[in-house]
């Protein structure tokens, strides 16, 4: 094993005081990899990565237990504004950008964490990284497509020199060649920047083939882990996440009863 | 005789007639009826004029208040207007007892009506605004209500003002503040009872659910507009119905005090006797109007006082900065108000002493 | 005509202030979407710092012009800090009538500290600052701001394209949950956009007051004034504001030129009204997309 840069033990989060959506997460992620953070709607993916990175607190959530130890400092409940200036940055789901902003004010946002240090640099190597920004680096991010505002977000974060970067979704409502697209500049800025990445994803197969490890979420709960070999040899895996059944090859609706094996599961 | 009742510990209500009662026991029921005895039969009898008028000055601040409260508090409506909608009622008033010489019996409820109908046209932006714009088209309200109450110079005599004949029914006159004293607190009484029964209603449910959220509202079924504009017309009928008890109370009227300080004095007794809440709105009422009357006795005092008097400073604006402070000061600590601190101070009676 | 045209000056020219007063009002609204009602207050804070320092401190104008925009920076800072901050995620009338309050204690303050007379400054503006076009007088008063306003635009202008706390400031605007994902800190944007709020308006203040004199109930009331000025530019867009402004300035002196005086006052609410039923978010507003 490797140098531990995030540990989440056993975080509980709670919305609203009532609402109880993680219950007892634990994970851990060595420097440099790529973890991905599979699982259902609802299971509580996106939730881990605000508890995270702080994001919790205007949506009025709160870790009620456990520890978040990033670097030996602990994080949890605390503001954003400190998580991110530790180097720990999301990229929101369903790509939030500033519609009456440029593009490349867009990514001047992203130098907040690192206020009053030159970012023209920066601007260079993110437009190295996305070279479809450059041309429309004039134009307000409202008028974007899909693709351009995802390699914004992304590229803005990336402003920020994060070590830990939290990726939401990235491959979110994207055409199938452009999230390989996407999938390859994330694995390239993983070992060209040395960020380590957290990726949710629905892409369960794109996603365990970038990454060095994954974590199967389920109700709040952690079901599964392993590299990502393992996982993706895994037969519930396959059969619930990959669409294949045990065997390996594609099976018909018609034979599904993961029912039963879900039951086993819980 | 039944049992009496008291507090349950825990919601063992039943039935939905039990969720709408007013009184939780028949310990409340007795007390109020206990205070509004002595409030009837003690107060008027022994109490020096200048108490009573204060009394009176409460009264009428209270009725218009819980108007208020239906509006702001039950339906969500943010009205900067309800100054504009006192001064109409007290107009109406006016403008029937002198000129058409109609008896206050008739005038009083008469203005509400009108008032309610004005306060229906102002509310009219409410189908399409919400939330800060309505506020805003509320405050152009006050201002235009206030030009027309001081350009219409042939029907309110602008500037000049109108002089009320004393209200008068057989032969027997009200006059003095012992006899509108009854006429204030038993219109009070009434007007209280209506607005408790009116929450209870469909049409107070409506109001709640327009305030929790007023899409949902509508796709419950819900017409919204509707409701809104009744609110504000059930609203402004209470602020014209206090405006002209005012009228009749001060004989003559004219067109300066009601203006956005006024509006401003009935949000804040909303607010600081707790929004959404009848009897809170007689309690800020009662605040409010004590603390101006306190400010300007004490005021008073400091004017007098050689040291100050010398400076040459004059002390009358400390009553303005004392009443947003304590507009300011209740927001920050206690946003919920008079009322709250009355449960919270009653409750802890009542759990003494295992207050948990 | 050249009534018509004198009065198309001096619309123009008021209606320029009007809409600098505004455009703080919508940096607070646009950052934390708070309704100031406090802001005519501001106005006459800053208009009587100037007087203070002018002619009790003696200072040099330009000096003095400094120092007030400093600390009416600093006051406003202080304001969100210690009223605003805590209510942040509050019911909207609560944070409506809490500016409410304040603006009754910051006239409250100035009553006793000035009382409510009428003063005036002393007169500082050349007489070559007056410029003749033909008929048409423009008094050294009205070009000065002409010149103020023009500067401030431009320095706006500036500070929200190019500057980094500019840029955070429309962000959070903009996606304030974003702007927090990426450690913009956004209590202190909030923070910052009262503090200029009360400074553009501790200017606008000043103006004013070398025009019509310094009078508390004057100044607090053209903080009214400012809500038919936004409506019309729509709560949330800076330049609307100043057209807005323009606007209002325009219907008010032709109102008092062909009408009646009386009426000037009310004629910016009758249209306010009529905006609002035909257009519900002003005319250069965003449509709020809401859902249940």
């Amino acid at each position: 094993m490797g140098d531990v840069l995030l540990q989440l033990n056993n975080i509980s989060v709670v919305y609203s005081d009532v609402i109880q959506v993680l219950k007892g997460v634990s994970l851990s992620v060595e420097k440099g990899h790529i973890v991905s953070l599979l699982g259902s709607n609802g299971a509580g993916k996106t939730t881990t990565l605000k508890a995270i990175s702080g994001l919790l607190k205007p949506e009025n959530g709160e870790v009620t237990e456990g520890t978040i130890i990033y670097n030996g400092v602990n994080i949890q409940n605390q503001a954003p504004e400190f998580i991110t200036r530790q180097g720990i940055i999301q990229v929101l789901e369903g790509r939030q950008p500033f519609k009456y902003l440029t593009i490349e004010e867009n990514l001047r946002v992203g130098t907040a964490t690192r206020f009053g240090k030159p970012y023209k640099q920066d601007l260079e190597m993110v437009y190295n990284y996305f070279p479809a920004l450059v041309q429309r680096r004039k134009a307000l991010a409202g008028y974007c497509s899909g693709g351009e505002l995802q390699m914004l977000v992304i590229g803005r974060a990336l402003m920020a020199h994060p070590q830990l970067l939290l990726l939401d979704e990235p491959s979110l409502g994207l055409a199938p060649l452009f999230v390989q697209e996407i999938f390859r500049i994330i694995k390239k800025i993983n070992e060209e920047q040395q960020a380590t990445i957290i990726l949710v994803e629905q892409n369960a197969r794109m996603a365990l083939q970038v990454a060095h490890y994954g974590y199967v979420m389920e109700n709040g709960k952690i079901m599964m882990e392993g590299t990502s070999k393992e996982l993706s040899d895994n037969p519930d895996i396959k059969e619930f996440y990959l669409g294949m059944a045990a065997s390996g090859i594609a099976k018909s609706y018609k034979d599904v009863k993961s029912y039963r094996r879900r039951k086993r599961w819980l | 005789m039944r049992k009496l009742s008291f507090h349950p510990c825990g919601n063992y209500r039943e039935n939905y007639a039990q969720e709408l009662n007013i009184f939780e026991t028949d310990f409340g029921r007795v007390s109020l009826g206990i205070f509004l005895a002595l409030l009837f039969g003690v107060a008027p009898f022994c109490l020096s004029p200048y108490m009573l008028y204060i009394l009176n000055t409460i009264g009428i601040a209270a009725i218009a208040a819980i108007g208020l409260n239906i509006l702001i508090g039950y339906t969500g409506q943010i009205s900067l207007g309800h100054g504009a909608f006192f001064g109409v009622g007290a107009y109406a008033a006016a403008i029937m007892a002198t000129r058409w010489g109609v008896g206050f019996y008739i005038a009083i409820p008469a203005a509400g009506i009108i008032t309610a109908l004005v306060g229906m046209i102002i509310g009219i932006p409410s189908g399409r605004l919400k939330g800060l714009y309505l506020t805003i088209a509320t405050l152009a309200g006050q201002f235009i209500i206030e030009y027309v109450l001081i350009q219409w110079d042939s029907l309110t005599k602008g500037t000049m003002g109108i002089t009320l004949p004393s209200p008068q029914i057989m032969h027997w006159q009200i006059a003095g503040d012992k006899a509108f004293f009854f006429l204030i607190f038993v219109s009070l009484v009434l007007m209280t009872w209506f607005a408790v029964n009116i929450i209870r209603s469909k049409y107070g449910r409506a109001f709640i659910a327009i305030r929790d959220n007023d899409r949902a509202a509508e796709g419950m079924g819900i017409p919204i507009f509707k409701y809104k504009l009744l609110s504000f017309g059930i609203s402004s009928f209470y602020a014209g119905f206090a405006g002209a008890l005012w009228a009749y109370y001060m004989v003559s009227i004219t067109t300066e005090p009601f203006n956005l300080g006024l509006s401003v004095e009935y949000i804040a007794m909303v607010i600081i006797g707790g929004m959404g809440n009848i009897p809170g709105a007689i309690f800020g009422a009662t605040f409010i109007t004590l603390l101006n009357e306190f400010l300007r006795f004490f005021t008073g005092v400091l004017m007098n006082v050689p040291a100050i008097a010398s400076w040459g400073l004059n002390m009358a604006p400390l009553r303005e900065f004392v009443f947003g402070l304590a507009i300011v000061l209740f927001i920050l600590i206690e946003p919920k108000g008079l009322a709250e601190i009355w449960r919270i101070i009653r409750s802890s009676f009542r759990l003494w002493p295992f207050s948990y | 005509m050249e009534f018509f045209l004198q009065l198309l000056v001096n619309g123009v020219c008021v209606g320029l202030l009007y809409g600098i007063s505004a455009m703080g009002f919508v940096m607070i609204f646009k950052s934390s979407s708070v309704l100031n009602f406090a802001h005519g207050e501001l106005l006459a804070l800053g208009a009587f710092f100037f007087l203070t320092l002018v002619t009790w401190a003696k200072l040099p104008v330009f000096v003095a012009f400094a120092l007030t925009l400093i600390g009416c920076f600093m006051l406003g800072f202080l304001i969100e800090r210690f009223f605003l901050r805590p209510l942040i995620g509050e019911k909207l009338i609560f944070v409506i009538m809490l500016t409410v309050g304040l603006a009754a204690m910051f006239k409250g303050l100035i009553l006793l500290i000035w009382g409510g007379n009428l003063y005036t400054y002393p007169d500082f503006l050349p007489q070559t600052m007056g410029l003749q076009f033909g008929a048409i007088y423009i008094s050294p008063v009205y070009s000065a701001t002409l010149i103020i306003s023009v500067i401030f635009l431009v320095l706006f202008g500036l500070f929200f394209k190019k500057s980094a706390q500019g840029i955070y400031m429309r962000s959070v605007a903009d996606n304030q949950k974003a702007a927090l994902s990426l450690g913009v800190h956004v209590r202190r944007v909030f923070a910052l956009s009262w503090a200029i709020a009360a400074m553009v308006a501790s200017m606008s203040g000043i103006v004013l007051g070398i025009i019509n004199g310094v009078n508390v109930h004057d100044l607090s009331s053209i903080g009214l004034k400012v809500f038919p000025v936004v409506i019309l530019g729509g709560l949330d867009s800076i330049g609307g504001a100043i057209i807005g402004g323009i606007i209002i300035g325009l219907l008010e002196t032709f109102t008092a030129g062909y009408l009646s005086t009386s009426l000037r006052d009310v004629v910016p609410y009758i249209v306010l009204v009529f905006i609002l039923m035909v257009k519900p978010y002003g005319l250069f507003g965003l449509v709020e997309i809401e859902r249940v």
